[in-house]
């Protein structure tokens, strides 16, 4: 590894923890569902390793416990996780063309909410190093929290679970404010995201969160888009 | 269910997920040109954090006022340049005091 890659690999965990964290609270409320599906603790950390995924878990999960048709619970997974299509192509856009094809599939296998948006705060090209130091403490708190889940149950205290709920929102916040403050196009689409967001879970709630996400990134992005082009650098 | 079945549903997850991942991030390999589609990926990531922080923040706590109060504390701190990592800490320290005298 190059002096710059290792680096970027130690920034990725020092960026990794927190995500580790607050992912191994909200796996080990997925392992407890996950229990009462009737999943082992390997066939949890298994699922959790490979998808790293809560909503498509949580589908999943759900769907398993109906037994329900193969077709339907692969359709739904791919309705709860179709935001990554577009996460990953934001992120193909970071990729120099000079970076080995192989590190598309690797950085691709942990595309989630938290690495995308560290991934895509930092600067320039993107350096899968980074990615891999991040994945080497977020995977295992997202899998190993969903197999402790199977095994303990219920034992955090409320008061623990509430607080450490926020970790993830704090780090969106963090991602998406400094730009905001810089570039005043950000600041009023992360506002009208805010309000959006907002009246489509009032009024449309009976649409998972998942789909009203995409519905309106689509909307409130491609409006700023078409309305304030981006001239390139 | 025997485990057969449980790996199967495991087996069908994983290759849908993973190919919703990985798919985009190996076939869009050069880079896009149309300014319009550039200027729609530079704008999502913004809009799809904010779409999925508010109100969902207010609703993950045991009360509604702690996690309002983590996203006021959380957005001062990100605009006076706290880090990423300070960020998440603020606010889940300010939930936890607040919950204190709340619940």
């Amino acid at each position: 590894m190059t002096a710059e890659n290792r680096q970027a690999f130690r920034e990725g965990i020092r960026d990794g923890v927190p995500i580790a964290l607050g992912y191994f609270v909200v796996s080990f409320t997925l392992g407890i569902l996950a229990r009462y599906v009737g999943l082992t603790p390997f066939q949890g950390f298994l699922a959790s390793f490979l998808n790293n995924a809560s909503a498509g878990e949580y589908v999943g999960f759900a769907l398993m416990a109906l037994k329900a048709p193969y077709f339907e619970i692969a359709a739904m997974v791919f309705i709860a996780n179709a935001r990554y299509i577009l996460m990953s192509a934001v992120m193909s856009q970071k990729f120099s063309p000079d970076t080995p094809f192989y590190h598309r599939i690797f950085v691709g296998f942990d595309v989630t909410d938290e690495i995308f948006g560290i991934t895509i705060a930092r600067e320039g090209w993107l350096n899968p190093f980074y990615n891999y130091g991040a994945m080497l403490v977020a995977l295992p708190g997202w899998s190993v929290g969903t197999a402790l889940g199977i095994i303990a149950g219920n034992i955090l205290p409320a008061a623990a679970v509430s607080a450490l709920s926020v970790a993830l929102y704090g780090m969106f916040i963090a991602i998406i404010i400094p730009p905001a403050r810089k570039d005043k196009v950000v600041s009023v689409a992360v506002v009208v995201s805010f309000v959006l967001s907002f009246v489509a879970g009032e009024f449309f709630s009976e649409i998972s969160a998942g789909t009203r996400t995409i519905f309106l990134t689509l909307v409130i992005a491609g409006a700023a888009a078409v309305l304030y082009p981006v001239e390139k650098k | 269910m025997t485990h057969e079945e449980i790996y199967v549903y495991i087996a069908i997850m994983s290759a849908v997920t993973l190919a919703v991942k990985i798919l985009p991030l190996t076939l869009i390999r050069t880079e896009i040109k149309n300014v319009t589609l550039r200027s729609f990926l530079y704008y999502v990531p913004y809009v799809t954090l904010a779409v999925m922080t508010f109100p969902a923040i207010v609703y993950a706590t045991q009360s509604e006022i702690s996690g309002a109060l983590a996203l006021v504390a959380g957005i001062a701190a990100a605009w006076f340049g706290a880090s990423l990592f300070r960020v998440a800490v603020i606010c889940c320290v300010v939930v936890f005091l607040s919950e204190l005298i709340l619940i």
